[in-house]
């Protein structure tokens, strides 16, 4: 038998068991523990939608982190909508409400980055991805995805400090 | 701040155990969304587990626990559509029917069928077969007659032995000329013990 050049999309019950536990420890870390289960459903939900109309199978994991990269952002514009704007940094950044106090501070502090930042460290640094995954999850350059980081990094250190 | 700390924010394998949980959640979701195309149940029965598979058409697969999990659900993918999910309650008039069937509460099933996994000649002879009432049996040179191929009922026999929906499309019920229970997909054993369900048996009728 001659393998097939192009790779065949495995039923979604086995791309589930396969990618689920990485795209939740990508959104316990970017929404955060309480918001974890709605934006998990909703990025399979979203990806099951798309599945047939899949036309290449070979980078099916790529594919779920981005699809809840703009889940996890999305998110974090609805939850901004409903919180007072301003323009500067909280001093002690304030667990959003509702949001049990897990790893404190810290997750506390990646909370307030601005939802590119946020997304982008989360893939960098908890998922240990490339730039080049990094970039092509946000739809962004790899330089742009690299100065996201950077300053995500960089803003985690100044509250963590 | 470390960098290991960040990494502690995934959950490690706290994360796995709440996305197994998550995870079981989706069909639900899709099926209320009507993005679940093929529902995946199983039911205990007294010839072993079986496989079931649903689609919105109807009931497209009964599988016997030899077949092999992964290359079925593989099968279901290309055939019938890869939005494929566990989901127990999509089967449960499946398994509500089955279980009265094996209790002997039920001689015919009132169930929609999904017949895209049936090719070519086996449409014809599977539609045939599930004419063949409860007690009843048939025999594959007398089935090749009723689909009007009197010469073909070694095409007969093979498209039997293709049936997707075992035990609810009765193919047990079809036996070689002279009383030999023949060859049965899921073994010759189970194709007795289907008809002895249903008295039909040869060798153990009574008188």
């Amino acid at each position: 038998m001659v393998a097939s050049q192009i790779v065949e999309l495995p039923p979604f019950s086995e791309f589930l068991e396969e990618h689920r536990g990485t795209v939740y420890r990508f959104l316990m870390a970017a929404v955060g523990p309480h918001d974890a289960d709605d934006c998990f459903q909703d990025t399979f939900v979203a990806a099951l939608r798309a599945y047939p109309r899949l036309t290449d199978a070979s980078r099916l994991d790529r594919w779920i982190l981005r699809i809840a990269s703009r889940k996890a952002i999305d998110h974090h514009r609805a939850v901004g909508r409903r919180a007072i704007p301003s323009d500067e940094l909280p001093e002690r950044p304030a667990v959003p409400s509702g949001q049990p106090e897990f790893d404190g501070d810290l997750r506390a502090a990646v909370s307030s980055l601005p939802p590119k930042q946020r997304v982008a460290v989360v893939h960098r640094h908890v998922l240990d991805r490339s730039y080049a995954d990094v970039a092509e999850a946000l739809g962004i350059s790899e330089e742009a995805a690299r100065a996201n980081v950077y300053q995500g990094v960089k803003k985690l250190r100044e509250l963590m400090a | 701040m470390k960098a290991t700390d960040l990494k502690k924010l995934g959950g490690g394998r706290e994360a796995d155990r709440r996305a197994e949980t998550a995870a079981a959640n989706i069909a639900a979701a899709a099926a209320e969304h009507g993005l679940l195309d093929v529902a995946i149940g199983a039911f205990e029965s007294p010839v072993g587990e079986l496989l079931l598979a649903v689609t919105p058409r109807g009931l497209a697969y009964v599988a016997f626990e030899e077949e092999e999990r992964d290359e079925l659900l593989s099968r279901f993918s290309r055939q019938l559509s890869p939005r494929i999910l566990e989901h127990s309650a999509s089967t449960d008039e499946v398994r509500r029917q089955l279980e009265e069937y094996f209790e002997g509460l039920r001689t015919r099933f009132d169930l929609k069928l999904d017949r895209r996994m049936m090719r070519g000649i086996a449409r014809d002879v599977l539609a045939a077969t599930a004419r063949v009432p409860f007690g009843r049996t048939t025999t594959y040179g007398a089935l090749a007659e009723r689909i009007g191929r009197p010469r073909a009922s070694r095409a007969v026999g093979n498209a039997l032995g293709s049936n997707p929906i075992p035990i609810v499309v009765p193919c047990h019920r079809v036996l070689r000329t002279g009383g030999d229970v023949g060859g049965y997909a899921g073994g010759a054993s189970r194709k007795r013990r289907l008809l002895a369900l249903e008295g039909s048996l040869p060798a153990a009728r009574p008188r």
